[in-house]
């Protein structure tokens, strides 16, 4: 197995209180990890640590390493340039108050591009990928604010794409969206596994077994288990993640 | 007697609204006395002409000149610093003891009178730079005087962006500076401008602090360079209530008239552009 992350005893404090505790595991390449757990099981904080977007938050401490491609985030890495590699898709889709194009620009733009034709050729690809194109072709110099919020959650994805990032975090993507707008944004995201390492957070169990190759069961902190999806779901080792997964809290 | 909440609601909405109307009533009498005496010295040759006879006749040009040129300087020098200090203050400093100082400094600051702040200049400006009575000075010591303003308005325009907004932008790989400069500033432009306008309409409105470091008492020509001494609206209309006997009334309310149009319009303004944002703005 190709190994693309991989996070040792990491733990994470926030002004003094504990958000997550000696997580350990493996991500694989071009593969979907699923992450789920109930509120408060630091998911989001272990999503952050991937491209060191706790970095912002007052009073945040990080122990543990975290590898990207054998590099050490925490030590040998420019987080600018990280975020450049590792691109994340937030629970609510904010289109930046700019055009559709803009939005889907704005990362080349801070590197500094500005030839035309490679900003309009990155813009047709992005949305693309995103399956925005169609939807999008004529309305390039529309307010992104106007768009439906699974449009906005697309073209979303699609800014984060242009940068042409290696990872990708999904942050609850799809909690603010319809089942249509839904299922658009994981029929992408089968699609983008195949050029891109994937890690969903989700609070929609059927939507972790739907998507992720495999799963990650987080609780309070704590990652209890992680495997392959089809196991966590059918054969849980540990019991809470039976009690989680059935139902029986969460 | 006990009343019935009915009753109290009533009352109590009447002493509310009473409280509000009482609010409007000195506005309104200030600038209705100032149109009924005022209104008949407007003219072309009062706006664009030299004081003759000893300011008893003729215009107030050099005044209307002299206040723009000392609200452009203290701009041109307030604004750009006082912008930089509040985006330090809210994207880069932490809580630590130094951005304690400097906010405790900024409080203290918009709580100096006036008056001192025309001393400072004297002191500051004129004496120890050499400036000399001139344009450079009062406008420097406008400057200082709403300094506060702008930096607070400003950190609140700062502050009240969604941090979010902060996150999409360095998530897509864009540094802190270019995150302030194209995923922040835009959004707190309007506050930054509400603010900045309502200072330079402090600034030309207030007396002390150019009585010593710019204003002329009488000068009927226009200033040439920015060590000119120069007139200014308020110290004009200060010296025509007090200073010179046998000003006809209507000058003087003529003067405040001009005077109090120009900080209107530039609330105006202020409201106006901030109007204009927010229907622009969404999230």
């Amino acid at each position: 197995m190709d190994v693309k992350i991989q996070v040792q005893d990491l733990s994470v404090r926030f002004s003094g209180v504990s958000a997550l505790k000696n997580v350990t595991m493996e991500i694989e390449a071009n593969k979907i990890l699923s992450v789920i757990g109930p509120a408060n099981s630091g998911k989001t904080t272990f999503l952050k640590t991937l491209n060191r977007l706790n970095d912002l938050v007052a009073g945040v401490s990080v122990s543990g390493t975290v590898f990207l491609d054998g590099k050490d985030l925490y030590k040998d890495c420019d987080p600018v340039l990280l975020r450049r590699k590792v691109g994340i898709i937030f629970a609510l889709p904010l289109p930046l108050p700019a055009s559709v194009f803009e939005n889907v620009v704005y990362g080349l733009r801070r590197q500094g591009i500005r030839d035309k034709k490679t900003l309009a050729t990155a813009v047709e690809k992005a949305l693309r990928d995103a399956y925005l194109w169609d939807e999008m072709k004529d309305r390039l110099g529309e307010l992104a604010l106007k768009l439906s919020g699974g449009q906005q959650q697309r073209l979303c994805i699609a800014r984060t794409l242009a940068v042409n990032p290696e990872v990708i975090l999904f942050d609850e993507p799809c909690s603010a969206l319809d089942p249509l707008s839904t299922a658009k944004i994981e029929e992408a995201m089968l699609k983008l596994k195949e050029r891109y390492t994937l890690v969903l957070v989700t609070n929609n169990t059927k939507q972790a077994a739907r998507v992720g190759d495999r799963t990650a069961f987080f609780l309070m902190g704590e990652l209890v288990e992680m495997d392959v999806t089809s196991r966590i779901f059918t054969a849980p080792l540990d019991k809470r993640t039976d009690d989680y997964i059935s139902g029986k809290f969460g | 007697m006990m009343f019935t909440p009915r009753v109290t609601q009533k009352i109590a909405f009447g002493v509310l609204l009473a409280a509000s109307l009482v609010v409007l009533l000195p506005v309104g009498v200030v600038v209705f006395v100032i149109l009924k005496n005022g209104l008949g010295a407007i003219s072309w040759e009062f706006l664009t002409e030299m004081p003759r006879s000893g300011m008893r006749e003729g215009g107030i040009l050099p005044a209307i000149v002299g206040t723009f040129c000392l609200v452009t300087g203290a701009l041109l020098f307030a604004l750009p610093l006082g912008l930089f200090a509040a985006i330090y203050l809210s994207e880069y400093a932490g809580d630590n003891r130094l951005n304690r100082v400097i906010r405790l400094a900024i409080v203290n600051l918009a709580g100096v009178p006036s008056v001192v702040f025309g001393l400072f200049g004297l002191a500051l400006f004129v004496n120890f730079f050499r400036f000399g009575a001139s344009i450079l000075s009062g406008s420097l010591t406008l400057g200082v005087m709403i300094l506060p303003v702008i930096i607070t308005s400003s950190r609140e325009a700062l502050e009240s962006v969604p941090k979010s907004f902060r996150e999409v932008s360095l998530s897509l790989g864009a540094t802190r500076l270019q995150t302030i400069k194209h995923a922040v500033l835009p959004h707190a432009l309007p506050g930054i401008l509400t603010g900045t306008i309502l200072g330079v309409g402090r600034a030309a409105g207030e007396t002390a602090p150019i009585l010593f470091t710019v204003a002329a008492f009488y000068l009927p020509k226009l200033p040439t360079s920015l060590f000119d001494q120069a007139m200014a609206l308020p110290y004009h209309l200060y010296v025509l209530s007090t200073q010179v006997p046998n000003v006809e009334a209507k000058i003087r309310y003529g003067t405040a008239l001009v005077l109090l149009a120009i900080v209107l319009l530039m609330n105006l303004t202020a409201i106006a552009i901030r109007s204009y944002f927010r229907s622009r703005k969404k999230w």
